[in-house]
């Protein structure tokens, strides 16, 4: 019983990921096909002799007969008549054959390079010539990523950003902030945990108190504080503050700091050494479970973050890929559904990923840090 | 002070050196800024002007802070208590002897790390009024009673709904939480109540939720005050869904989905209202500092 509860709810979990996934492998006639198919398809005929894929219009309601008129007021296109038309005009006709009832009408599917220029070929075919197969239409990855950065300007040239760039700005972001992240926090919390001086706890006190501020209160002066030190525009506000330290780190750390016994300090203190080469040599090696959990969580936060980068960077060549994905979204008229979803999939991936290799520090960082009240 | 202790309180201090910098700066500062400017005509192109309580007595005649304060309130209300019973029962599943614990885990997790932007876009496909999976999936079950489902994103009455719904997806977060809240729970007070002969719901009731009482007030309270500061969803999606006529700051459709922390940065950085907009960032810490005290209060006497 507990395990048809769990497998339909991790279903209802899981589906929307593998919607995500199938959705971006699709054309987008087939993303947007109501009733959905859960695979991609494709379609092959012969068309004037080639096995060339193709789209369904329709299936014949009567036999008829289809050539290509030479002459006529259609000149030069292939038509689909009744047999009686058809007899009535044999000379303006080439290449007629008779196609019968419940036949399938079907159109060259053209790559969306070239749909632009070309007229697409058609004909009427058996329903036994259409072959279909499963295909991934792995290209629509490519063609989302380039469309993220967004067509360059025709006129100056300007514009066009490349997916990698997005990629570098988040990923200069998430790896400075770890670094600012474990070092300052490590050494403020060390400070909060094994110096015993005045004042500290009070200072501890105030630092919690921070916790319950929202960040609506500080979005406009520190919007201010970064436009004066000219960062607007930049990364700089994104990853710099995570040097200073930050009160949940502060506290996630100190706790860890206050569970290393204090032996393995005096200890030290009576070979000689002073604070700092305690907290290097003795407290910091004992600390990795706490500094690789922070190091996740702040990487996590820093990937996923919109607000900061929606705030703070204005030119697309700074924008981080959340920024990017959603200002892509945002200016295109007509939405393109499986572009977004493959666009999508590669911001998403990559923590996918993350997870799957620091799965433990993951869940054993989250249990430790909700648990303590 | 002793000398010792002078030279603990140097120490001390050097340590903290650089918090002392970042609280001042990042964190103090800011706080202190936000509540002059709330009383002053700010935008940040002049220097802010003295106009004592004129932000807060237009903020109480001003029908958008009244229905962004509304529409933020409806969301967390709903969301969160939901919220908390499907992550707790999640838990409460997974902390059965199961076989496959691991893989489940990863399952109900996943969704709460991936980015929120992506996760809005798949949401909003997924509520596509014509061509969404969810759609497809309720038309039938709803022709029997001769129902259609409704247009989520592009309903008013529902697009909070949708919301919501989308959130629940993340709530895996939480289940990791409470799980390992629930595995601390000590074995000894189960066995007790067994050997008194309580049935489980009874040990549920007067073992397990006591124990876990504390965790879940924690969670309640942070994700009490992460959801009244909604933003990056309602935005993504409502400009999307509003096929990109207005801004996707409108709260899209019909300001249903206005929260709170929007028209807050609206009116900042889009009317360059920044006195104003302080305000009501002090009227939103008013109201997080009086829940969390509130919800202190009440836990405190049933704790006890």
């Amino acid at each position: 019983m507990v395990y048809a509860l769990l497998i339909a709810a991790s279903a209802v979990f899981v589906v929307p990921f593998a919607w995500l996934v199938v959705s971006s492998l699709k054309p987008i006639e087939q993303a947007m096909a109501m009733p959905p198919t859960i695979f991609p398809r494709a379609h092959y005929a012969t068309i004037d002799g080639e096995r060339i894929e193709v789209l369904i219009d329709y299936t014949l309601p009567r036999a008829g007969v289809v050539a290509d008129a030479i002459a006529g007021d259609q000149a030069g296109r292939r038509v689909l008549l009744t047999p009686e038309q058809a007899l009535a005009r044999p000379a303006e006709l080439r290449n007629a054959h008779r196609v019968g009832a419940g036949w399938i009408r079907v159109t060259e599917r053209l790559a969306q390079a070239e749909s632009a220029a070309t007229v697409p070929r058609w004909d009427v075919v058996p329903p036994e010539a259409v072959s279909t197969q499963i295909k991934f239409r792995w290209d629509n990855y490519p063609n989302a990523l380039a469309a993220l950065g967004g067509a360059a300007d025709p006129k100056t040239g300007e514009g066009g950003v490349s997916f990698w760039v997005f990629l570098r700005n988040t990923l200069l972001v998430c790896v400075l902030g770890v670094i600012g992240t474990v070092i300052s926090n490590a050494i403020v919390a060390y400070g909060f945990a094994r110096v015993r001086w005045r004042g500290r706890d009070a200072f501890f006190a105030v630092t919690l108190a921070t916790l319950m501020v929202p960040f609506p209160v500080l979005m406009v002066p520190l919007y201010g504080v970064f436009r004066e030190l000219g960062w607007i525009g930049t990364l700089l506000p994104l990853w710099v503050p995570a040097f200073f330290g930050s009160a949940f780190n502060i506290f996630l750390m100190r706790q860890f700091f206050l569970g290393i016994p204090e032996e393995l300090s005096e200890a030290a203190r009576i070979d000689g050494g002073n604070e700092w080469t305690i907290f290097w040599r003795v407290v910091l090696p004992l600390s990795k479970p706490v500094l690789a959990a922070a190091a996740l969580f702040h990487f996590l936060y820093a990937w996923n973050d919109f607000l900061a980068p929606y705030l703070y960077l204005t030119r697309k060549e700074t924008f981080t890929l959340s920024l990017a994905l959603q200002a892509y979204q945002s200016q295109n008229g007509g939405v393109q559904w499986h572009y977004l979803m493959a666009a999508s999939t590669v911001t998403i991936l990559p923590i996918v990923v993350l997870f799957f290799f620091a799965q433990r520090t993951f869940i054993q960082g989250i249990a430790t840090t909700g648990s303590k009240g | 002070m002793t000398k010792r202790e002078r030279r603990q309180f140097f120490t001390g201090l050097g340590f903290t050196s650089l918090w002392i910098v970042g609280l001042g700066l990042f964190t103090a500062y800011p706080v202190l800024a936000s509540l002059y400017y709330s009383f002053c005509d700010y935008s940040i192109l002049k220097s802010p002007v003295w106009c004592g309580l004129s932000n807060y007595t237009e903020l109480f005649s001003d029908d958008l802070f009244w229905l962004s304060l509304k529409n933020t309130l409806i969301y967390a209300g709903v969301s969160v208590p939901l919220g908390a019973v499907v992550a707790l029962s999640l838990a409460l599943l997974l902390n059965q002897d199961v076989r496959g614990r691991p893989l489940f885990r990863v399952l109900f997790y996943l969704p709460s790390i991936v980015p929120l932007v992506a996760a809005s876009m798949l949401w909003m496909w997924i509520f596509n009024g014509q061509v969404g999976l969810l759609n497809w999936v309720l038309t039938p079950l709803l022709e029997p009673f001769g129902l259609t489902p409704p247009g989520w994103l592009v309903d008013p009455a529902w697009a909070k709904s949708a919301l919501i719904i989308m959130s629940l997806w993340g709530t895996g977060n939480a289940m990791v939480i409470y799980l390992a809240g629930l595995q601390n729970v000590p074995r000894e007070l189960y066995e007790a109540a067994e050997i008194d002969g309580a049935s489980g719901f009874r040990r549920f009731w007067h073992v397990t939720l006591p124990q876990l009482a504390p965790v879940v007030y924690f969670n309640v309270v942070m994700s009490l005050i992460g959801a009244l500061q909604i933003f990056t969803q309602a935005i993504v999606m409502s400009s999307a869904a509003s096929g990109g006529t207005g801004t996707e700051m409108d709260g899209f459709p019909a300001r249903s989905t206005l929260f709170y922390t929007m028209h807050l940065f609206a009116t900042a950085f889009y009317d360059l209202r920044m006195g104003y907009a302080s305000a009501m960032a002090y009227v939103l810490f008013l109201i997080i500092a009086g829940l969390t005290w509130l919800a202190t209060r009440v836990s405190r006497d049933r704790l006890n």
